[in-house]
């Protein structure tokens, strides 16, 4: 079928179109160029007036795995608010703070989102990962492999092993956990919890192990790059929370060496501690970091206010922020010599110091850093606020004025420890297309995704202009997903299934030999039944793997 | 005949995933790590294989069709058992979203003993190879290990080797409660665990009171349920000394009333422990059959547990009011489809509304409900995926046999598409 998008104003900043009105045309699921042969349109849409986009690219939002469902499990009250109905062609399921996995998929498709990314897939409950985000509809997804806390490679790094039989493993377990990238959390915390630590700065030794958090972020991120992989060690850094943190940011930043290294959920880790209640932003010092050093991207983190759940696999932190849980009750566990996770439930509020200014500070981090290929938007989701908070920050980046009404609102003390109110910038539609786009596909190597140009797959999103934003990204008219219509005027009008994206960097097998003796005595499963086969994704006739090609690779 | 090897179990919890496992025709014969659980289970043959219409051999497609229409124009019907793979559960919450059902876990009674304490007020939780690894100190609390899991102690306590200790035979076993039922507790070199029974009735009380002393509170009793309060003190100062101490209780084995609360002391102390400058973890031990498998799969699909209500074109958790038995006893519901894909003798409770059973081949009825499907079983007769005790981890399963029986999932979904 041939279909014809006529007369959008396109913002495809791949192809460095910036608001320029033109005809897309779509074969196939994928983008083409206009046909010179005439054969007829089939189906063709009127743009004219509307603002075209490739499908929003969320990076980082946690949408599969363990730590999600028991998020789920434990706030059946926040369930119980927002009951989603079924509908002929939709499942029921509920949504708020950590939606069912249904219901995540059609209100991400519904915003214009395309493609997911499950930032924590611990190794050993990847399956759960890939079993939930195969219950996802519509997006296309995808997970980073967490390393870093598990014992294995601390035991390989305490041993001195070389880089390359460091790199040999991380591509093992990338490739058995079907992931596309590497993160780290919380480098050796995770694991240092379990050894009584109950804080873990950047150059501080594991109790155990005779490795620092420095060391384990310099190894893997040189794993990372030697093995070719695109996108580039996601790193939820040291001492997440903590006032003060920021010197340690600043520090991981210097300290990797010129690697490429994406900071996650950064809003977290830019901490000051200046003034009356001993909390400061230090967005600034972040933003110029950022600016100054081209090997670094972030994200965001945003806060926003209201209810939500913070799910991580820091338990370490989590553990030390229990005390804020709201409602009352948090889960913390130890996972199988890999990793481990805490659930707290949180209620960010306007009136509260720290909230407020945390609000202000990821929005300052937003605006003052200068290139929107290297800053993404995101919530962190649930963890800053769930994902449908989107179309609120986009109106929150967009509209200065409206920034500032909302600015007034907060705690007065935090309104007096921001910057926000001085900064002019707006960010324009091509810059937010940049940052929940072009962008997202570039950094996480998605070949063929967030471009509008022929030979891409068919991910586009029309929304109709409107001055207020909000309005504008909530309900897109038009949301296609490889070429079919998905989302009509805001609602799922079709459920697809998307793939999974993978990268397969090559090892040497040999490494196996060391695997299957740590696997036979320490673990608790066979090496074997460990790794997760191409059919456990694609069995059930909706799911399938996209691997893309590494750095250096035709 | 073949041998397969490295067979993970669904039967255990534990995702045991060394057994060897013969294979000759249909018939299997474990030969390798076996034990009272999984042998049976593995080995049972299978006896029916068509599908029967009020006690009539009938086609598949007859009898999904059959069950289509006993379900068609139910008010409230009930889907029960739950104890399938991955892919079954996936298919029950399709047809129970489709039909209106409700969807009730089979040990969902005992099940709710762990979660009404989760979701009141959370815990601090262990995985196997952590416990493998590290723990010192294992506190089992009102439970019958060894009877639960014969291999628990040969395979996670008296491994050859740990991580992070210096002889594993030194880790220190307290029962607090019920007395072990064999000798699988006592060390490779012969110290045996320390056992403080009490009756169950009574662990409430005893878990009071170890969690005052855990938060050093003074107690002016000299005993509690018959377990001298120094004896308890001892546990506490334990737990306080342990470099990783683990306290684990087994819910079914907690059948006195409000077992909630006390699993929820339970997790108030491995919380206080780690609050005061130790760590500890609880670990619950439960899910055979599929029971974490249909919480897990239920909780990603509905946001709940599984014991959730679609009567309503979205899904309601009530902990109590959806409790599949008394529904069909006080005359709520109006049909039930029971599944039960591990174990033929796990029957569906007696009603007289219209009853499809989708069970192991073998299951033997009073009464032939009005359709019953024999399929095959998860890690037998088709591949799957299966939730461990510990909730983190799914297994693998193997196909090990080509039976001719469809899967859970098959059948559920050929009676939603007819529906």
């Amino acid at each position: 079928m041939l279909i014809k998008l006529t007369g959008g104003t396109v913002y495809d900043p791949a192809s460095g179109i910036d608001g320029q009105q033109q005809d897309i045309y779509v074969q196939d699921g994928r983008i083409i160029d206009a046909p010179k042969d005439g054969r007829p349109v089939d189906k063709e849409y009127d743009l004219r007036g509307k603002v075209v986009m490739s499908g929003a690219i969320d990076m980082h939002t946690h949408i599969g795995g363990g730590k999600g469902n028991i998020a789920r499990t434990l706030l059946p009250e926040d369930h119980r608010q927002d009951p989603v109905h079924r509908t002929s062609i939709t499942r029921s399921g509920n949504g708020h703070a950590m939606p069912s996995t249904y219901v995540a998929g059609y209100r991400y498709a519904e915003m214009g989102y395309t493609a997911c990314f499950e930032p924590a897939v611990l190794p050993i409950n990847a399956r759960q990962a890939h079993m939930e985000m195969g219950d996802t509809p519509i997006v296309d997804k995808g997970g980073y492999v967490m390393l870093g806390s598990d014992d294995f490679l601390l035991r390989m790094m305490t041993a001195n092993k070389d880089q390359k039989a460091i790199n040999d493993y991380v591509a093992w377990t990338l490739n058995a956990a079907k992931g596309i990238g590497i993160k780290v959390v919380n480098a050796g915390g995770i694991n240092a919890f379990k050894f009584n630590q109950r804080k873990l700065d950047l150059d501080e030794k594991n109790s155990h192990y005779d490795v620092t958090p420095r060391q384990i972020l310099q190894t893997l991120a040189r794993a990372v790059k030697e093995l070719g992989i695109t996108h580039p060690l996601h790193v939820h850094g040291c001492n997440l929370g903590v006032p003060g943190n920021l010197e340690t940011t600043l520090n991981t930043i210097q300290g990797i060496d010129g690697l490429p290294m994406h900071l996650t959920h950064i809003q977290f880790h830019s901490y000051g501690t200046e003034g009356d209640f001993k909390f400061s932003s230090g967005a600034a010092q972040i933003a110029e970091a950022i600016n100054n050093n081209k090997n670094i991207t972030a994200d965001v983190g945003q806060i926003l206010f209201g209810q939500t759940v913070t799910a991580s696999g820091d338990n370490m932190r989590q553990h030390a922020n229990h005390r804020f849980a709201s409602p009352n009750k948090w889960v913390c566990m130890d996972i199988e010599c890999d990793a481990g996770c805490g659930v707290v439930p949180f209620k960010y509020k306007d009136q509260n110091f720290v909230n407020a200014l945390q609000w202000a500070i990821g929005l300052e981090i937003f605006l003052l850093v200068e290139d929107p290929w290297r800053i993404f938007l995101t919530t962190d989701h649930p963890n800053g606020a769930p994902f449908t908070s989107y179309p609120h920050l986009i109106r929150l980046l967009m509209d200065r004025s409206f920034r500032n009404d909302m600015l007034a609102t907060i705690h007065p003390e935090a309104q007096k420890m921001t910057t926000l109110a001085s900064i002019e910038r707006e960010y324009t539609l091509n810059e937010i297309a940049i940052m929940t786009r072009a962008g997202a596909a570039r950094i996480i190597g998605l070949k063929d995704r967030g471009a509008l140009s022929a030979g891409n797959w068919a991910d586009i999103t029309v929304y109709t202009e409107n001055s207020d934003r909000q309005t504008m990204f909530t309900k897109p008219d038009y949301v296609f997903k490889d070429g079919e219509l998905v989302v009509k005027d805001g609602e799922v009008v079709k459920v697809t299934w998307g793939t999974t994206h993978i990268v397969k960097p090559d090892y040497d097998l040999s490494i196996e030999k060391d695997l299957k003796p740590y696997f036979d005595k320490y673990l608790t499963m066979k090496l074997g039944n460990f790794k997760i086969s191409d059919d456990e994704i694609s069995e059930d006739g909706r799911g399938s793997l996209t691997a893309h090609p590494l750095r250096g690779a035709a | 005949m073949t041998e397969i090897t490295e067979v993970p179990s669904p039967f255990c919890g534990m995702g045991t995933d060394d057994l060897s496992i013969q294979v000759d025709g249909t018939t299997l014969k474990v030969t390798a790590n076996g034990c009272s659980v999984n042998t049976p289970a593995f080995e049972q043959a299978i006896a029916d294989t068509v599908p029967r219409i009020a006690g009539q051999a009938a086609s598949l497609e007859a009898a999904t069709t059959k069950a289509a229409e006993l379900l068609r124009n139910t008010h409230q019907p009930v889907i029960g058992g739950c104890a399938t793979d991955v892919n079954g559960m996936r298919a029950l919450l399709a047809l129970a979203d489709k039909s209106g059902a409700v969807v009730d876990n089979l040990n969902f009674n005992i099940a709710r003993r762990n979660l009404l304490a989760l979701q009141d007020s959370g815990w601090m939780n262990t995985t196997l190879a952590e416990l493998k690894n590290r723990c010192d100190l294992l506190l089992i609390v009102g439970t019958d290990l060894e009877a639960f899991a014969p291999r628990f102690f040969e395979k996670y306590l008296w491994n050859e080797e740990a991580m992070f200790l210096d002889n594993t035979a030194n880790r220190e076993i307290i029962y607090l409660g019920k007395a072990p039922s064999g000798n699988a507790s006592t060390s490779p070199t012969g110290q045996k665990a320390r056992v403080l029974p009490c009756a169950d009735a009574d662990l409430p009380d005893v878990a009071a009171a170890l969690s005052a002393l855990v938060k050093g509170h003074l107690l002016n009793a000299q005993s509690v349920a018959g377990i001298a309060i120094s004896e308890l003190q001892l546990i506490a100062d334990k737990l306080k000394a342990a470099q990783y101490g683990v306290i684990l209780w087994g819910a079914a084995a907690l059948a006195f009333d409000q077992a909630e609360l006390t699993v929820q002391t339970l997790c108030n102390i491995v919380k206080d422990l780690n609050q005061a400058g130790t760590r500890c973890s609880g670990f619950p031990l439960g899910g055979k059959e599929g029971d974490q498998t249909a919480n897990q799969v239920c909780g990603w699909t509905t946001g709940y547990p599984a014991r959730v209500n679609f009567a309503r074109g979205y899904p309601e958790y009530d902990p109590y009011l959806y409790d599949s038995q008394t529904l069909l006893s006080n005359g709520e519901a109006d049909a039930l489809l029971w599944v039960q894909a591990f174990n033929s003798s796990a029957l569906p409770p007696k009603t007289h509304l219209p009853t499809i059973v989708i069970a192991r081949s073998g299951m033997k009825f009073e009464k032939d409900p009005d359709v019953f499907i024999p399929v095959g079983t998860p890690g037998i007769d088709h591949a799957g995926h299966a939730y461990r005790l510990d909730n983190v981890v799914a297994i693998r399963l193997k196909k090990l046999r080509d039976s001719g029986l469809p899967s859970t999932a098959e059948v559920l979904s050929a009676i939603e598409q007819a529906l």
